[in-house]
């Protein structure tokens, strides 16, 4: 197999507040391929969008703090750059969208001049050439009357499409890796289709590696390759989508599974929710973080945490019980 | 064109289950654009909820959906008259709560609950969690005496599934899923028959959703609750509703029984919007037919004429931008406002009646 373009190795990444040490992400180790799509699932406060801001080194500081781990990018560990290196790499390797574009785009420059900025500043443009190629990346995220919108607000624009506008200033350089974090969760359904859509048609096209950040299983399940699911600072299940959603091998991802309702599901029937509350990051339990509401957690499961290990075929899980896990409780396979 | 239906689209067992606690008929919200410093004048109308009817039975659920500007959310406000309705009935236990004077109104505001989607917003920072679930028993006088106000509140707080220990804390000291059960009792305080739930799952995370899901549901049951469920969310809707009611600028596109709307979808919208929402569980969801619309919601100030769904419509045809197409039962208890739709799922060729 060859290199990842990306390999997250042991990243600590902490925070510190009068409420004390939170380990947003605490040891968490993955990879993406060139041209791949990783989903990284997890409820609020897991550290899935701890994670990528951290191999962005976007994580304020203080009161973060990034404490341990390597950020692999194209043969370079991302942690040790200078800050004039990492610029470099934000603006043209690895491309960034998040949830919410009114916030990252600035309300004072028009649509056009966000995008030329990027291309003057990473590829050299000229003004003119650069105008003429930020006309062709709005069409090219479907943005209908290109030169025109080029001369707009964004405020003049729908929350779809200044979400089109972001995926086409982090498309504009041609980066190797493009983030999304919860990109279209504050889109209308119908919206959230055809950004998800031109995201993937784009990064298929130009075999970009894709991270898909979401809390949403279905958006996880319709578009990913592979899972990583996270729960409480820590990756605990990893696999190929199919696999891990046919023989889902943490309780977690069980109890997401069996809670989430579904489009095909007949009216009335029950949902199987995981008991208790999502635990305080700054008091986790001790053990395994998930154990207090987990229903196959034994003795050990209060003093030791579960390493990652093979469960099955490329897929790995933290759980000492592993091999007791099952969807259907009983153990009868479906 | 004779697609024009005089009744309102209720359920097929209408007659035989005595009638509907809630009729809503016609019912229409339109917000007056206003511009100008000194003379306030009227530059347009955005017609949130233009024209919608139906009724739930007792013990009902029906899920309303829609997109943002859909009016979802104006209609359920409407309904317990926490918008003023520009013209329209809302029958509910013999009277028309539009036309209802104020002090009357009060009185039958403790039969109606209403539950909001943000759990941080929708509760006073500065009551404890008794004081705001025992709010409605003392607006409405059903206690005797402190002791009995303060048994109730407890009762309440273990029907929702919190610890009656919990009466005297503040909100910020709950989570997400704690306050909106606590948003539930209180709007279940004044025994209502009929309640307003208006996304009260969207803000929560997928492992409490399920909770509060399953918290109403087992409500509904044990009070025989009718609810009006507004979700955007049609994975949501499809687990707690008896039947569905589809909105796009301001109308009913389609309205059936829960499975029937989800197995058999008929509006072109309809069918979009269920091919939007991803299954999660991959080797079926990748088998599936993807309709993308293409382009925006239209603003609801200026909506497309005729069908306002035309616009974005895959099989739109000449005739939709000239007529508005009436809701027609195409099926039992299966409602469309589509000139093309036919009962199978399938389009006419032409305009056929």
């Amino acid at each position: 197999m060859t290199e990842p373009l990306l390999e997250v190795k042991n990243l600590k990444t902490y925070f510190h507040s009068s409420a004390g040490q939170v380990r947003a992400v605490d040891g968490s180790s993955f990879y993406i391929h060139e041209g791949e799509t990783l989903g990284l699932v997890g409820e609020s406060g897991c550290g899935k969008s701890v994670s990528a801001l951290s191999v962005m080194r976007l994580i304020p500081n203080p009161p973060g703090r990034i404490e341990d781990g390597e950020v692999i990018f194209e043969g370079r560990d991302l942690l040790q750059l200078t800050e004039a290196e990492m610029r470099e790499v934000r603006g043209s390797k690895i491309g960034m969208i998040f949830q919410e574009p009114m916030t990252s785009l600035n309300p004072v420059l028009t649509i056009g001049r966000q995008l030329t900025e990027t291309l003057e500043l990473h590829l050299k443009m000229t003004k003119q050439i650069a105008n003429r190629r930020a006309a062709e990346l709005l069409d090219m995220v479907g943005i209908a009357d290109p030169e025109q919108r080029l001369k707009d607000h964004p405020h003049q624009l729908s929350g779809g499409q200044r979400q089109r506008v972001m995926i086409a200033i982090a498309m504009s350089c041609n980066p190797k890796l493009l983030i999304a974090d919860e990109a279209t969760t504050a889109l209308d359904v119908t919206i959230q289709a055809q950004i998800l859509e031109l995201m993937m048609q784009l990064t298929n096209e130009l075999g970009t590696g894709l991270l898909i950040i979401t809390h949403n299983l279905g958006v996880v399940a319709r578009y990913a390759d592979r899972v990583n699911v996270m729960y409480a600072g820590k990756i605990r299940e990893t696999g190929p989508a199919i696999d891990l959603y046919r023989n889902p091998k943490h309780p977690y991802t069980v109890g997401l599974l069996n809670s989430v309702p579904r489009l095909d599901s007949r009216s009335g029937s029950r949902l199987i929710p995981i008991e208790g509350e999502i635990p305080d990051p700054a008091n986790l339990p001790t053990g395994c973080a998930f154990r207090p509401r987990c229903q196959w957690a034994v003795d050990k499961c209060a003093s030791e945490d579960p390493p990652l290990v093979e469960a099955a075929e490329g897929q790995m899980t933290a759980c000492w019980e592993h091999e007791n896990v099952t969807r259907t409780p009983t153990g009868a396979l479906a | 064109m004779t697609l024009v239906q005089e009744q309102t689209p209720t359920t097929a067992t209408d007659e035989e289950s005595g009638g509907p606690l809630l009729e809503v008929s016609d019912l229409k919200v339109h917000f007056p654009v206003k511009r100008g410093l000194i003379f306030d004048r009227t530059v347009g109308l955005i017609k949130a909820v233009d024209g919608v009817s139906f009724s739930i039975m007792p013990g009902e659920t029906l899920g309303l959906v829609g997109e943002s500007g859909s009016g979802k959310t104006t209609t359920g406000r409407a309904i317990l008259q926490l918008v003023k309705a520009t013209s329209g009935r809302v029958m509910f236990e013999g009277a028309d709560l539009v036309s209802l004077s104020g002090n009357n109104m009060r009185r039958m505001r403790r039969r109606l609950g209403m539950v909001f989607q943000d759990p941080y917003g929708a509760l006073n920072p500065r009551m404890t969690a008794g004081d705001i679930i025992g709010e409605p028993l003392v607006v409405h006088k059903l206690y005797q005496g402190r002791q009995d106000l303060r048994r109730q509140v407890g009762e309440l707080l273990e029907t929702v599934g919190l610890n009656r220990s919990m009466v005297d804390r503040y909100p910020h000291e709950f989570s997400g899923g704690q306050r909106q059960r606590i948003g539930v009792a209180r709007a279940l305080a004044a025994r209502p028959s009929f309640m307003v739930l208006d996304e009260p799952v969207s803000a929560l995370d997928v492992s409490i959703q399920a909770q509060i899901i399953n918290l109403l549901q087992n409500l509904q049951d044990e009070f025989e609750l009718s609810y009006l469920f507004i979700a955007h969310d049609l994975s949501v809707v499809r687990h707690i509703s008896d039947r569905v009611a589809v909105m796009y600028l301001g109308k009913i596109v389609e309205v059936a029984q829960c499975d029937e709307l989800y197995e058999n979808p008929l509006h072109p919208y309809t069918k979009a919007l269920l091919s939007a929402i991803p299954i999660p569980d991959p080797e079926l969801d990748r088998r599936r037919d993807r309709i993308v619309l293409e382009g925006d919601i239209p603003s609801p100030l200026n909506p497309p004429s005729g069908c306002v769904f035309h616009t974005r419509c895959p099989v739109a045809v000449e005739d939709c931008p000239a007529y508005v197409p009436e809701l027609r039962e195409v099926a039992p208890g299966h409602w469309v406002a589509c000139i093309r739709a036919d009962g199978y799922g399938q389009y006419y060729t032409s305009t056929a009646g």
